[in-house]
């Protein structure tokens, strides 16, 4: 009850809903950072996932490149990047692609390259060109596979950018990372309460692109 | 860099004693989240109606970052490595329930017979034939589970320097010392590294009827590689089983 009590009083506070670091502008400049990294992390997932998925080559160096993206500690990096670089949006951002490039990758790779082969042997037979097997055959059959690996990605980026406030980046980091140094619980609790909001709507999002992009046919047989 | 190893005496550790602690924060919480997702996971087996739900569920828990979960935990457990450990525990049933679901059920209905066939009760059967049939894919859960607690642990240097080896970004910072944040990287990440061969030696060792290596075009370090990429593991791996 106890929590409940705080998170009551953050969030019935006037003074935190408007203003430089009010929940308007920190929650705009969380969903920034997400959304540039996630931009980002597809941009370089994406393409290399879908076509070494298409060929069916390259697996190896995937799995080893995800391990490694996976070993390295995203926190730890992003205070390395922060002390070598400076303090800006470019150290923040290393991380959190680097964080999220492994689950598109991998997952884009592993959804392309496990589709059935007798559809795509078939639209092969039709005379298709390989970059309309790829678009029209085997991206609709591995998109919900896809949009988990986007879905794990823009999850573990929405988590770590509220960390990045350590390194004195503004998004709803701030809050907990401020209160937790002026011993203002309610203002951690409450900036807890909107990260954990905010990644459950990212949850929602991806759950509601997946279902309207993903084919009936496929949703049925998935 | 010179004090690489030299660390601030308000550690409390020497190196090796950041890395046990960091060790003990981040490998306690996956074998809780085994020890719990066992049981979870064979009562999603026995009824399949519930492997939704609780899949579901994880995901949702799996979402709340670490951050925050800490944060709300502090109100009940305080600033300890227990407030670290919880979060990382509910973390790891994200993958591993699923990791063994996919594992039981992927026993042959064959070999399910014929243990039955030769008097197996049902705890025997499910302790013999199919957690040693599953080893494979629970490993590989293991793997991505254990990985990403330890990084995570950092994070909970957050909470008053209850991260062990990310406690040592904080002391970069406010002494000054570079050298000792590429500590804590690199440290991190070759424990990581290290633990995810040790848990493939562990499946081999569980796994001696299994073919080893794959003979597939790659030369065998590039095998060994393809082995650490969890996802495609599994698959891979159920292939050979059948």
């Amino acid at each position: 009850m106890n929590v409940l009590h705080f998170v009551n009083a953050f969030f019935s506070d006037s003074a935190h809903w408007h203003g430089y670091d009010g929940i308007p502008t920190r929650l705009i400049q969380h969903i920034r950072y997400c959304l540039i990294a996630l931009v980002l992390a597809a941009a370089i997932g994406l393409p290399v996932g879908l076509v070494t998925g298409h060929y069916g080559r390259g697996g190896n160096a995937l799995a080893f490149i995800a391990t490694a993206g996976r070993a390295l500690p995203s926190f730890g990096l992003l205070v390395l990047m922060t002390i070598m670089v400076g303090f800006g949006l470019v150290p923040v951002m290393v991380p959190l692609v680097v964080l999220a490039v492994p689950p598109i990758l991998v997952t884009s790779y592993e959804s392309v390259r496990s589709v059935d082969p007798s559809p795509v042997d078939a639209a092969r037979g039709m005379g298709m060109q390989e970059s309309r097997i790829l678009f029209q055959v085997e991206l609709p059959v591995a998109l919900p596979l896809i949009l988990s690996g986007l879905r794990s990605g823009a999850i573990q980026i929405v988590s770590t950018a509220t960390i990045a406030a350590y390194v004195g980046i503004g998004g709803l980091g701030r809050y907990v990372i401020d209160g937790l140094y002026q011993r203002d619980y309610e203002k951690v609790v409450g900036g807890a309460t909107l990260v954990a909001a905010l990644a459950l709507a990212t949850l929602a999002v991806f759950w509601a692109v997946a279902r309207c992009t993903v084919s009936p046919g496929v949703r049925r047989s998935g | 860099m010179s004090g690489f190893f030299d660390l601030p005496s308000d550690l409390q550790h020497s190196w090796l004693g950041l890395i046990g602690l960091h060790l003990r924060e981040a490998l306690l919480p996956v074998l809780a989240g085994l020890l719990v997702s066992l049981p979870i996971a064979q009562l999603c087996v026995r009824f399949r109606w519930l492997y939704a739900p609780v899949l579901g569920l994880t995901t949702v828990l799996y979402a709340i970052p670490s951050l925050a979960f800490f944060v709300v935990l502090i109100d009940y457990t305080g600033q300890t490595e227990l407030t670290v450990m919880i979060p990382l525990a509910v973390y790891s049933l994200v993958v591993l329930v699923p990791a063994i679901v996919d594992g039981v059920r992927s026993v042959p209905q064959e070999t399910l017979a014929a243990a039955t066939a030769m008097g197996f009760g049902p705890v025997r059967r499910y302790v013999q034939v199919q957690l040693p049939i599953a080893v494979p894919a629970i490993i590989a859960g293991l793997r991505v589970a254990t990985v990403s607690s330890i990084s995570l642990v950092s994070v909970g240097m957050l909470i008053g320097n209850q991260g062990a080896l990310g406690n040592l970004l904080n002391d970069a910072n406010i002494y000054h010392r570079p050298e000792l944040a590429v500590n804590s990287v690199v440290t991190t990440a070759a424990l990581a590294i290290l633990a995810d061969a040790a848990l493939v030696l562990v499946r081999r060792l569980l796994t001696p009827w299994m073919p080893h290596g794959t003979r597939r075009r790659a030369p065998a370090e590039a095998a060994d590689a393809a082995e650490a990429g969890p996802e495609p593991a599994v698959p891979a791996l159920e292939d050979t089983v059948r």
